[in-house]
């Protein structure tokens, strides 16, 4: 029955809309807190890094998963590549290129509930001028006041020409670098 | 003319060959790949540095263990404060046989990039990353290195002494071939 369909489908989102109205939102990211590591590899070695510096704004209600949305800008310039050496090396032209594009930037596009407080971050990825869609899974924890959101995903850096010219060989460095982060954040007022 | 003193046994003289290879190929690839600039061939000749170092390590135990159940032949004749220096000589090549790579791997760990043998295989770090401490091996690796080079051109010079001035044979004993 159609009809009876639509005022199921309309019921429900009354539901929601009432859910909305109470939920709350952890849009304050506590900064210390937060992680933001990534693991590449050397010649089969795994090099642990992270970058020190982002900003992320997440609206997000676990009542309400699909709703959520998240902005996360990283300061490029603030990689710890696992040496003095290699940092001075990934800050440059042939990798990221940081005094053209200083910053990276996820932007999501949805979010899908996975169960068992795991879900699915939809989004699409800009490094160096280049735009991915890219996929991250995470979790939530509720933690007090605030949640915990971690997760992570597989860059692919050629996607991005992360490493251009002789670093190009990824018999080296592998393409697939790991990220990580942890998100931990306070619940504010729900924005609308 | 007195008979052939007998030579190294077999297993002997392929460690002692073995290892000299390793050592005079990862010697001055050592020495030659930290200056360069980073660069994906730096990251290899790393890797093939330490891994070489890693085989110096691994074949040293039972190169040990053969010396110590196999009797070597007899010193050939020469004076008292020479054996003296050849025994000392060679006392210390096996201890930097087991130095110079552990001081590697632990700079290795404290400088925070594991080993890999051959790139598939995670040898475990010996320490957490630690820069002070990863300096500090990397002062200690040259330092032995050096001994060790000392050493090596000890060794030979002696061998070499025996081999040319006394005329003794001392070669062919570490050597499958020869009269």
């Amino acid at each position: 029955m159609p009809f009876r369909t639509a005022s199921l489908a309309l019921a429900a989102s009354g539901l929601l809309l009432t859910g909305t109205a109470q939920a709350i939102e952890y849009n304050q990211v506590d900064a210390t807190r937060s992680s933001l590591a990534f693991t590449s590899k050397q010649m089969g070695v795994p090099v642990p890094g992270s970058f020190k510096r982002f900003n992320a704004s997440i609206a997000f209600d676990p009542a309400r998963p699909t709703a959520a949305s998240t902005t996360l800008e990283i300061d490029l310039a603030s990689i710890d590549a696992g040496s003095r050496e290699a940092n001075d090396e990934v800050v440059g032209k042939q990798w990221f290129n940081v005094k053209a594009h200083p910053t990276a930037r996820f932007v999501s596009t949805g979010v899908r509930a996975l169960g068992n407080n795991r879900f699915e971050a939809l989004g699409k990825m800009t490094v160096k001028g280049q735009t991915r869609d890219v996929v991250a899974p995470f979790t939530f924890k509720q933690e007090g006041s605030g949640g915990v959101f971690d997760g992570g995903f597989v860059l692919k850096r050629m996607d991005y020409g992360i490493g251009e010219g002789p670093w190009a060989d990824v018999s080296a460095v592998a393409n697939e670098i790991e990220i990580k982060f942890r998100v931990v954040a306070n619940a504010g007022p729900a924005k609308k | 003319m007195p008979a052939p003193s007998p030579r190294y046994t077999g297993p002997a003289m392929a460690a002692h060959w073995i290892m000299a290879v390793l050592i005079l190929v990862a010697f001055p690839l050592g020495v030659y790949m930290q200056d360069l600039p980073l660069s994906p061939d730096k990251l290899k000749l790393y890797s093939y540095h330490k891994w070489i170092g890693m085989t110096v390590l691994l074949l040293f135990l039972p190169r040990l263990l053969w010396r110590i159940t196999h009797r070597p032949p007899a010193p050939l004749p020469m004076p008292a404060w020479q054996h003296r220096i050849a025994e000392s000589t060679h006392h210390l090549l096996y201890l930097l046989m087991v130095l110079v790579p552990l001081s590697g791997w632990l700079m290795s760990s404290a400088k925070g990039f594991q080993v890999v043998y051959f790139g598939v295989l995670p040898i475990p770090d010996l320490m957490g990353k630690d820069q002070g401490l990863g300096d500090f091996f990397l002062q200690a690796h040259k330092l032995l290195n050096f001994a060790l080079l000392a050493l090596v051109g000890l060794h030979v010079a002696g061998a070499l002494k025996h081999q040319i001035l006394d005329k003794d044979g001392t070669l062919r004993r570490m050597l499958p071939f020869g009269q």
